[in-house]
Order: C-alpha cells, then sequence, then structure tokens
C-alpha cells in the first residue's frame, strides 16, 4: 500500500516499501538531494528533517512512520527562523566541506523554533547529535546566537 | 578423572554451597518462578529472595540504562554512556529542544540499513525520572526505593505490579531489537514474581 504523506507543502505518495527509509524516498524518489546521508545510524545528523515541525533523523524512520504527517527538508524550510539561520550562517562563512551543513541548520532551525533564545547550554545539547567532521562547531553556535537575535529583533 | 571433570565437580559443589541451593535453577537466560522459591519456610527469607530474582530483570542494561543516576541515559549490553550525547532536558524525560528522543527514536524499532544492530523504539520513550535512578544501587537499595511512593512515580504496589506486569515501554525490555540482549524471562515471568513478593510482604533483601 502507498504511504503518502507532506514534502514541503506538496502531497507525495510512495509506493515502495513501506520500512524503505524517509532518507531515500527523499533523495531517490523525490531527487531532493540536499538531505545527505551520513552514518546511516542516527549518529551523526546529517539527514536531519522537520517532522511535524521538530528534528527528526530520516535515515532511522521508516517512511510507513510518516504518512499522514509533514516533513519538510532543506530544501523547503520556510520562515522567520529559518530565513535568519540562513543568512546567520551565510555571513558567517559557517561551512568548510559542507556535507553536514544541510543537517545542521536543519537542527539549528529546529532549536530555534522550540526555543527562540537559546543558552548556550541549549545549543549544546540540541545540537550534540549533529557531528562535523570540519569542526566547524564555533561557528555553528556564533551563527544560532546570531539568528536568535535577529528573529527578536 | 580430567581437569575439565575436575572443574565441574568444584562448580558443583560451590553451587551447592550458595543459601538459594534448594530453589531450582531457571532455564538459560530465564528466571525462576514463584513456585520454586517454596522450598523457603521463611515467608521473609523467601520475599527476598524473590525480590532477588527480580533484581535480575531490575538490574539488567534494558532497565538501568533508562534509570541511570546523572541526566544522561546508558546504552548497550555494556551500560556506556549514550551517543549522542543527549540529556533528560525536561522533566518528562523526552530530551532536550531540538534533540528530544523521538528525534531517533520512533514508536517501534527500526533495524539499521547496514543489517546490523538497529534502533531501538517506543511510542512513548523516554527517560525514567531522576527519583527512580537506580543505577550503581545496591537490590537493596533499588527495593526500599520502588516501595517508596516519593520515589516510585507515587505507585502502590498494587500499582507497582501493573506496571511490572503490563506496561508496554517495561515490556520493550524484551523485545528491544536487534544488536541488544533482551532482559532475563518474560515479562509475564516478571510480573508473577512481582506479585509473588508484594504476597510475601514486599520485604527486600539484606
Amino acid at each position: 500500500m502507498a504511504t503518502g504523506f507532506t514534502l514541503n507543502g506538496k502531497a507525495v505518495s510512495f509506493d515502495g516499501p513501506p520500512d524503505t527509509p524517509l532518507l531515500w524516498v527523499i533523495r531517490d524518489a523525490q531527487g531532493l538531494t540536499g538531505t545527505k546521508y551520513g552514518c546511516g545510524v542516527a549518529q551523526c545528523g546529517a539527514c536531519t528533517v522537520h517532522l511535524d515541525g521538530r528534528n527528526r533523523r530520516s535515515c532511522v524512520t521508516p517512511v510507513s512512520t510518516v504518512a499522514g504527517k509533514s516533513v519538510t527538508t532543506i530544501e523547503g524550510v520556510r520562515g522567520a527562523e529559518a530565513e535568519a539561520v540562513k543568512r546567520a550562517w551565510i555571513a558567517l562563512d559557517v561551512p568548510q566541506c559542507g556535507y553536514c551543513q544541510s543537517g545542521q541548520v536543519m537542527s539549528a532551525i529546529g532549536l530555534l523554533t522550540a526555543k527562540a533564545d537559546p543558552s548556550d547550554e541549549d545549543i549544546d545539547h540540541a545540537m550534540a547529535g549533529n557531528i562535523c567532521r570540519c569542526a566547524t562547531y564555533v561557528r555553528i553556535r556564533q551563527a544560532i546566537k546570531d539568528a536568535a537575535k535577529a528573529v527578536a529583533a | 578423572m580430567s581437569p575439565r571433570v575436575i572443574g565441574l565437580s568444584a562448580l558443583a559443589g560451590a553451587t551447592l554451597a550458595l543459601p538459594l541451593a534448594l530453589v531450582a535453577a531457571p532455564q538459560e537466560n530465564g528466571l525462576r518462578n514463584p513456585a520454586d522459591f517454596a522450598s523457603i519456610a521463611d515467608r521473609n527469607q523467601r520475599s527476598a529472595a524473590i525480590f532477588t530474582e527480580m533484581g535480575k530483570v531490575l538490574t539488567h542494561p534494558r532497565c538501568v540504562n533508562c534509570h541511570p543516576r546523572t541526566d544522561r541515559p546508558l546504552q548497550d549490553d555494556r551500560g556506556e554512556p549514550h551517543m549522542p550525547a543527549v540529556v533528560r532536558g525536561n522533566a518528562a524525560g523526552t530530551g532536550a529542544p531540538g534533540l528530544e528522543c523521538a528525534t531517533c527514536h520512533g514508536p517501534a524499532n527500526v533495524a539499521f540499513e547496514s543489517g546490523v544492530g538497529s534502533v531501538p523504539g517506543h511510542p512513548l520513550w523516554h527517560l525514567a525520572p531522576i527519583e527512580m535512578a537506580w543505577e550503581g544501587k545496591s537490590l537493596r537499595q533499588i527495593c526500599e526505593q520502588l516501595k517508596d511512593r516519593r520515589r516510585n512515580g507515587n505507585k502502590t504496589l498494587a500499582e507497582l505490579h501493573e506496571h511490572n506486569a503490563h506496561d508496554s515501554l517495561v515490556g520493550w525490555g524484551w523485545n528491544p531489537g536487534e544488536g541488544r540482549t533482551p532482559a532475563p524471562g518474560t515479562q509475564a515471568e516478571f510480573g508473577a514474581l512481582t506479585k509473588a513478593w508484594i504476597d510475601t510482604g514486599a520485604h527486600c533483601p539484606a
């Protein structure tokens, strides 16, 4: 049976096996390659999307579990927090190699959506599951702070 | 007599020397039944012995890992600190804003695409409250804690039995997914032991 859900505001349907990871559906079936495969075991955060507005690792999310729900990827994320995070990321030139960054950006937006004025500790806790092998963590933290200020202004 | 036979004989002798030697041995990775403790005449000692059997479940990594003494859960069969470094986050124990339990843990266990291991899941996945922590505690301490309504979620003993016997998140411990050793026995056996412990006065081991 096909699995229907909303992807970046549009209704989509997937006819494959229900245990197919959402990540494969997004990348292979829907052709949205901004969401990355990193570890496949929910340890790196590169595959982060929003499921009904909250951070979710798509590599360990069977597509059957998102039936009727709203999935947002880096290509479709909108709103004040999203725009502020994108601007802060560009202003600070956060990425180095860039591979993990769509996951970092999605997690940062998810954090600011849940907590508008996060402390350093809040940022550490929220971003603990997003690994960056280039170690851009200092710029990531600053960009999140800058984005929070921009949203509040 | 071969060295192996000598070793087995010594092991058998050591086993007979244990106080519970008259209690029937459980099946491998199993639990003894309440009836197996009928030979212990003293009611208090029988109750404490039954709780000691329950302790095989209570101190198993499937239970302790989410009853940690800190705000960080443990994981795997060795009780390693959870990776990523998630935290309790709130009173409900569902994680920090932006990295909740549900960021990775879904409504059911999910096997990894690699075919090796899985991420565990349950609709109510969360950390036990800090007052219910029992990582590093003795069986007696855990026993006293379980009877203390300030530290057991304000449960009566009957409610504690219901929790042990039928709560589906407790039951996950016997269905933990690929890569994790299940808790000993079955939830039904654990529930029966809990009832027998309560029925014999809910005494704690020394």
